[in-house]
């Protein structure tokens, strides 16, 4: 007796939200969210892509790591505006997709979104605070 | 939402961009090496006391234990925690953030 087993995941969407607070290359917390993102991009959930903290200076434009040895993950970064911009003109996807950057962050870091390779959105502590309390579930470090 | 801050405010900024971002009703766990966060009279205090009046703040219990920290050296208006009062406020408030 065998009954076929079928995962029903239509119109299962939460709100996910990656939350960036480490610099790149230093540690190895950037590169394994981002691996994160462009995984859980598949499952087409509600996303928002986060930077806070020395999670900003993820996205600095002109990062050249060739003396290091190790691989410039920035440009991955343009993956995920791929995705916001596949959610927000597709009319069958209803996924939402934000990046978001904490402005005391970058402020504190003497970036400006024109220092940034991605165009996000700027959210005063309080915004993104609050952006934070909407979210089913939160994954950073 | 639940954040758990797990590193001495003295050496990292973890309690700070929690605190800075966390709205008005939060609920905030000092555990490990953050607990230090809630003691008396250090230069963290008026961070904390100001946190206090919008979030409930705990402190687990085992980890002030494990660091000899006494309890009249914990500041007014926290709320220590054991084990299980962890995980009630985990059911409790949902979507925690590490603030690693």
């Amino acid at each position: 007796m065998s009954e076929e087993v079928v995962f029903d995941t239509e119109g299962v969407r939460k709100n996910f939200m990656f939350l960036n607070r480490k610099a790149p290359y230093g540690t190895i917390y950037a590169l394994e969210i981002l691996e994160m993102i462009l995984i859980s991009a598949a499952f087409e959930q509600n996303t928002t892509v986060a930077f806070m903290d020395d999670g900003v200076y993820q996205i600095k434009k002109g990062q050249n790591t060739k003396a290091l040895g190790m691989k410039n993950f920035s440009p991955m970064y343009g993956v995920v505006e791929m995705e916001k911009e596949d959610a927000e003109e597709d009319e069958d996807v209803e996924m939402v997709w934000r990046i978001v950057v904490e402005q005391e962050s970058m402020e504190a870091r003497g970036l400006s979104p024109e220092d940034l390779v991605l165009d996000v959105e700027v959210l005063p502590a309080a915004e993104f605070g609050a952006l934070m309390a909407q979210q089913d579930v939160i994954l950073g470090g | 939402m639940l954040n758990l801050v797990n590193k001495s405010p003295f050496e990292r900024l973890a309690m700070e961009s929690c605190l800075r971002v966390a709205p008005k009703g939060s609920a905030i766990v000092f555990l490990e090496d953050g607990v230090y966060a809630v003691t008396k009279g250090t230069a963290a205090a008026a961070k904390i006391q100001a946190a206090a009046e919008g979030s409930a703040i705990y402190v687990l219990g085992p980890d002030l234990d494990a660091r000899g920290v006494d309890r009249e050296r914990v500041m007014d208006g926290v709320t220590e925690i054991d084990y299980g009062g962890f995980v009630d406020l985990v059911v409790e408030h949902g979507t925690p953030q590490s603030w690693l």
